[in-house]
């Protein structure tokens, strides 16, 4: 009997769930227009279907108030900062400056990370210490980080509560004109998991639709070889086309460590110095590189790998032969290496016109 | 793969048909736990990057990654009817991912003679074919100038040299290839691991056991002094990885029921 009555209860329940559901729908009255991925075939064809989650599907007006969000300084205390600030578009989403400077012209102390491909981040781990675990949270700290825009949610939120547009905004991408923090980050969140990269000179040369030239194959070649650059095991392979593991490495940069980078997150002193990979693609747009920046060109960054290697105790055992500073590359396989990684640029996606500022 | 899974297709058919006529047995999925230890020692989160183990040569050495797949587990009954879902499990040892794994097949009870596949086998190790390997553990796939395909085992970490230097090694284990050879040799190296009689009824759970150390051990005593780099192109170095694993590396351990 006892079974019967819990039955009846849940039966009941459910009723209930399923009334208010209707009752939501009918007193907003609006639904989002659904908006499915643009997919690069490369992507269809190697790697799982992008991350999206559950409570914040990508929409039209979600993606559209996102973007303008993503490029208004309305966000930032004194109104003179936007995300855009630092994350270009024409540099892939980044910033070429090592350091970017906050609204009270502070600087920060690792470099921008360009904004792409997030979504395939299956880690679903951001920054470049890992420390949040998605696109939304992440959206959350530079609002009111005290070197960046140095605002409080709160302020934001009123600021966008009084704009004249936003009210209306939020409702068509959400069904509701009341403003919040979770609803500002979602926005910010869909627009940046339309920024696909997937449109390189590498990547159609995948597809049979362009040529790498000599120096080009032979480049990845240098990147393959496990003898030479063996960039893949941190970097992806054809195979993997984010050419990014979306891992954490100490990849010999320091002997001693000013920023701790994943280990000041866990607290952990075996992930002292590690910082997460970045991807290969876009460099022609992305420099400096490295966590701080310190690399102005891409020749120095391969001079690193090849003989600038310095030991630490937590050196990553992908980095071999530290004693010599690296595997000691011919001039050539550098300027070989330089042509294939910056195959991997791809300017459609700078240059999308559904990327840019649309205020 | 696919034609194994039409066989076991079949047979399971033909096998519910006969019970249907006896009596009512309703198969079951049978569980595997991978655990991990140094000679005995098991190996937890906490062992990783702590040189704390020596070798058969006589390295002391550390461990920052054990990852590895196997495929293939497959149960043959005592009337000789094979069961294999034809999936594959990637086992990461530190992130604790994939430890335990649950083949996508039922099976009817009974007893069973239970193996799998260390890697891929030739048939299944097509390059760039499975899209969540592609991107597991950032780059589990194997470059095809050295065959294509995937890794079998990426066993990394670092170890004191002979000249007490500490340096890293890479124990990654593929299909062998030999890039001297035109067109390129190509030699399987996954090799099956019989794991024994297993008793399968409503909750089984299978251990299965890796004795880390034995990778260095047996039959080929492993000098990383000489062997702890570059180990991909090596050819003679990928039969002998495959050679010591085949020995004693796994084991079956605790059966629960």
């Amino acid at each position: 009997m006892r079974h019967y009555v819990i039955a009846f209860l849940l039966s009941s329940l459910l009723v209930i769930s399923c009334n208010k559901k209707d009752d939501i729908i009918i007193e907003t009255g609006y639904v989002p227009t659904p908006m499915p991925f643009s997919i690069p075939q490369i992507f269809q064809d190697k790697l799982l279907p992008p991350i999206v989650p559950i409570d914040n599907p990508q929409t039209i007006e979600g993606i559209a108030l996102g973007r303008k969000l993503f490029y208004d300084p309305i966000l930032s205390a004194d109104g003179t900062q936007a995300c855009a600030s630092c994350h270009g578009p024409q540099f892939s989403f980044t910033d070429p400056r090592q350091f970017s400077i906050g609204i009270d012209n502070i600087a920060g102390t690792r470099n921008s990370m360009p904004i792409f491909n997030l979504a395939w981040n299956f880690n679903e781990k951001f920054f470049w210490d890992g420390r949040v675990p998605s696109i939304e949270l992440q959206a959350i700290e530079p609002v009111i980080n005290p070197i960046e825009m140095h605002n409080t949610w709160a302020n934001a939120v009123a600021s966008l509560q009084a704009s004249i547009d936003y009210p209306q905004l939020f409702s068509e991408a959400f069904g509701t004109s009341t403003i919040d923090a979770t609803l500002v980050t979602k926005a910010i969140a869909q627009f940046e998991r339309t920024l696909i990269s997937g449109n390189s000179k590498f990547d159609k040369h995948l597809l049979g639709e362009a040529t790498l030239n000599a120096s080009e194959l032979s480049g990845l070649n240098v990147f393959l070889d496990e003898t030479k650059g063996d960039c893949f095991h941190c970097h992806g392979n054809p195979n993997n086309p984010l050419w990014t593991d979306n891992s954490f490495h100490n990849n010999g940069l320091d002997e001693t460590f000013t920023d701790r980078g994943l280990g000041d997150f866990t607290g952990d002193p075996r992930d002292f110095g590690l910082f997460k990979t970045p991807s290969l693609r876009n460099l022609a747009y992305t420099a400096p590189f490295m966590h701080d920046g310190r690399f102005v060109t891409l020749e120095e960054v391969i001079n690193h790998y090849s003989e600038g290697l310095v030991y630490s105790e937590t050196i990553d055992p992908l980095m071999k032969t530290i004693a010599q500073g690296g595997v000691n590359l011919s001039e050539s396989d550098k300027a070989d290496l330089k042509a294939f990684l910056l195959s991997l640029s791809d300017p459609s996606f700078i240059n999308n016109p559904d990327f840019q500022d649309p205020n | 793969m696919k034609k194994i899974a039409l066989i076991v297709t079949i047979a399971m058919a033909i096998a519910s048909c006969k019970n249907t006529d006896d009596t009512v047995v309703n198969p079951v999925a049978v569980s595997f736990n991978f655990s991990h230890n140094w000679d005995g020692n098991a190996i937890e989160n906490a062992d990783f990057e702590v040189t704390q183990y020596t070798n058969a040569h006589g390295e002391e050495l550390s461990i920052s990654k054990i990852v590895y797949l196997i495929s293939d587990i497959t149960f043959i009954s005592s009337t000789g009817v094979v069961y294999d879902a034809g999936d594959y499990n990637l086992v990461n040892v530190r992130d604790g991912n994939n430890i335990t794994f649950t083949p996508d097949i039922l099976i009817p009870p009974g007893d069973y003679t239970v193996s799998f596949t260390f890697g891929f086998d030739d048939e299944d190790n097509i390059d760039g074919a499975y899209l969540d390997l592609n991107s597991s553990d950032g780059s589990w796939n194997v470059p095809t100038p050295l065959g294509g395909g995937y890794h079998y085992m990426r066993l990394e970490g670092k170890f004191i040299d002979n000249t007490s230097m500490e340096i890293g090694y890479q124990y990654h284990v593929i299909r062998a290839n030999d890039m001297n050879v035109l067109p390129l040799l190509l030699q399987d190296t996954s090799f099956k691991v019989n794991l024994g009689q297993v008793t399968v009824s409503n909750n089984t759970n299978v251990e299965v056991k890796m004795n880390v150390a034995e990778w260095f051990k047996n039959p080929n005593e492993w000098d990383l002094n000489a062997l702890h780099s570059f180990l991909m192109p090596n050819f003679n170095a990928q039969i002998m990885m495959s050679e010591n694993g085949q020995l004693d590396v796994f084991s079956i351990g605790t059966i629960t029921q």
